[in-house]
């Protein structure tokens, strides 16, 4: 049975539809990511699921309850990241875990020992007495992180986790997150950063508008959306996009950025020999494995040449 | 009615006012002291000061009793407002509007009634000891002179649950710190005119049914009969309005932050 189960899941802001008719389930101990640009209604779908956003339409049931209803109860089995650190500023850092847990009834015995091994987690064990203002950016969210594991949720929702971590904490959350995943912890993941979601996705679905537009598994959604692989090119400014056509004709698909031009082709290397032996010649080039990058730019509606 | 009031509550208010607690320590001081010592300035200057050129007024059952002995449970009672009101009000629209605390605390298993009582309990355990610190400081000047004396501290409790229940769902309804300012516009008028300082049957019919509306009356005609160890059936009407004026005020605090936070 899914943990978490929507059925054309609606939320309006007066006028404003930001979350508009979606469906999904999300099985025990998968992780399921939430992807799409500013604005997709990712947040608003996260706090649905954690009660604290009411849907205007639709059914939504978590564990087997209505976040909307049984709100504290549900929440009891949730673990909450949310998008922007909400730390307690009158408390120190270890306060903060100590006093999270009591908000889910835990003995104090309990969240004493819980909190040490959450500090060391977060690699903030100097900073056990530090008040919370004083913390980095990267501190006060591996400190958000850490709470949110106090109550041992089943599951985690996760709104940009690693946004302003550096790339060794990132990958520390990241194998963390493995590992409780490993012992059957259900992860809800939104992310900006298509690595992430490869990494940490069993599946996904890419918002945009409110909409779901596409859903699948990290590699099933790529070979869908894109070619094997992607030829970056840059030609400087003012050449992109005059020789964008020449380019197209070359390629399955082919895409302007500002900076450079997207090739996608299911061989890289011959197209950018073609390239060269057309005396096109690029500043720089790239070959690389299409990634979710190329799925998330092709679904969420930038000028795509076809 | 049960759809209602579902996802309310996990009853664990203790572990709101067990965070106050802890956050104690990082709290203005000085305001705090400020909040307790005007009650003290007025009974030192009016009680003494002008007491000696009153002499005796009637008390509330009609025998004389000195002005100082008159006004310092009348005090007293504001002094439990004063304390419940300074953390419901300023604090308060601090957490709602500023500090996302309450918005952490209801992304746990807590439920917005919990928050609700947690921190009505911590304002009311404030308004308390602003009122315990007052009764000694009657203690220290001869004014406490009966046993009943020692009923006014659950009394003083009391008026505090009414305020801070009252304070906070006040506050919950206020979008910037300059209406915040007229809940003080309002206490001004209310504590000089509620028969803390003179009697209210100075005013004409009218103007007495008015004060006899508004909580801090009839805290302070409970507190004086107390202190004097009198008990008439209005005695359980003050008791009456303060009782009610908590519970629909936590009630309401309640269903605000229902409405401000999950949404
Ligand atoms: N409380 C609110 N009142 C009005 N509109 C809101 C509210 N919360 C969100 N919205 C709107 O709903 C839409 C979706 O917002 P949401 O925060 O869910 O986006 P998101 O996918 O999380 O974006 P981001 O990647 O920027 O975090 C936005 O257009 C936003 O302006
Ligand atoms: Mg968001």
């Amino acid at each position: 049975m899914a943990v978490i189960e929507a059925k054309d899941l609606t939320k309006r802001f007066g006028e404003f539809t930001a979350v508009d008719g979606i469906s999904f389930e999300v099985a025990p101990g998968e992780s399921f990511g939430l992807l799409g640009p500013n604005g997709a209604g990712k947040s608003t779908t996260m706090r649905m699921i954690g009660g604290t956003g009411l849907r205007t339409s639709g059914s939504l049931s978590v564990l087997g309850m209505d976040p909307e209803r049984q709100g504290p109860e549900v929440r009891a089995s949730l673990g909450v990241v949310p998008q922007s650190d909400n730390l307690d500023t009158e408390l120190l850092v270890r306060d903060n875990l100590i006093v999270y847990g009591r908000y889910f009834g835990l003995p104090m015995r309990e969240v004493k020992a819980k909190t040490e091994t959450l500090l060391e987690f977060a690699q903030l064990v100097e900073k056990a007495n530090a008040k919370v203002d004083d913390l980095s950016g990267g501190m006060k969210r591996r400190l958000t992180i850490a709470r949110a594991l106090i109550n041992d949720p089943s599951i985690i929702l996760l709104d940009e986790p690693t946004t302003g971590l550096d790339p060794q904490a990132r990958h520390i959350l990241w194998d963390r997150l493995f590992r409780l995943k490993e012992q059957g912890v259900t992860l809800v993941v939104t992310t900006h950063f298509m690595d992430e979601a490869e990494q940490l996705c069993d599946r996904l679905v890419v918002m945009d508008q409110g909409r779901i537009v596409a859903e699948g598994s990290p590699a099933a959604l790529i070979r869908q959306y894109s070619t094997r692989e992607v030829t970056e090119l840059r030609f400087g400014a003012s050449r992109n996009e005059a020789l964008l056509a020449e380019l197209a004709s070359l390629a399955v698909r082919a895409e302007a950025l500002p900076d450079r031009v997207l090739l996608y082709s299911d061989d890289g290397e011959a197209l950018l020999e073609e390239v060269n032996r057309r005396g096109l010649h690029p500043l720089t080039s790239l070959v690389r494995r299409s990634s979710l990058e190329d799925v998330f730019l092709r679904l969420t509606g930038r000028s795509l040449i076809e | 009615m049960r759809a209602a009031l579902s996802g309310l509550s996990s009853g664990r208010s203790w572990a709101v006012v067990e965070r106050a607690l802890r956050a104690i320590g990082r709290m203005n001081w000085l305001v705090i002291l400020t909040g307790f010592f005007e009650p003290v300035l007025y009974l030192l200057a009016m009680g003494l000061g002008m007491g000696g050129m009153i002499g005796s007024i009637p008390g509330p059952d009609g025998r004389p009793m000195s002005y100082a002995a008159y006004i310092a449970p009348a005090l007293m009672a504001s002094s439990a407002m004063n304390g419940a009101l300074i953390d419901s009000t300023f604090n308060v629209f601090f957490k709602i509007r500023f500090s996302k605390l309450y918005e952490t605390m209801l992304s746990t298993s807590l439920g917005p009634a919990d928050v609700a009582i947690g921190e009505i309990v911590m304002a009311l355990l404030r308004g308390a000891l602003y009122a315990l610190g007052f009764l000694g400081v009657m203690g220290t000047m001869g004014l406490v002179t009966s046993w009943w004396a020692l009923a006014m501290i659950p009394v003083a409790l009391l008026i505090a649950f009414g305020f801070a229940a009252l304070g906070m769902a006040t506050t919950s309804f206020m979008r910037t710190f300059q209406q915040l300012d007229l809940v003080f516009l309002v206490m001004l008028p209310m504590f000089l005119l509620s028969s803390t300082l003179f009697p209210i049957t100075v005013f004409p019919p009218v103007v007495q049914w008015l004060i006899m509306a508004l909580p801090l009356w009839h805290g302070i005609e409970l507190m004086r009969q107390l202190s004097v160890g009198i008990l008439t059936p209005m005695t359980f009407v003050h008791v009456g309005y303060f009782v009610v004026l908590g519970v629909v005020g936590a009630i309401a605090v309640t269903l605000r932050l229902r409405k401000l936070f999950l949404r």
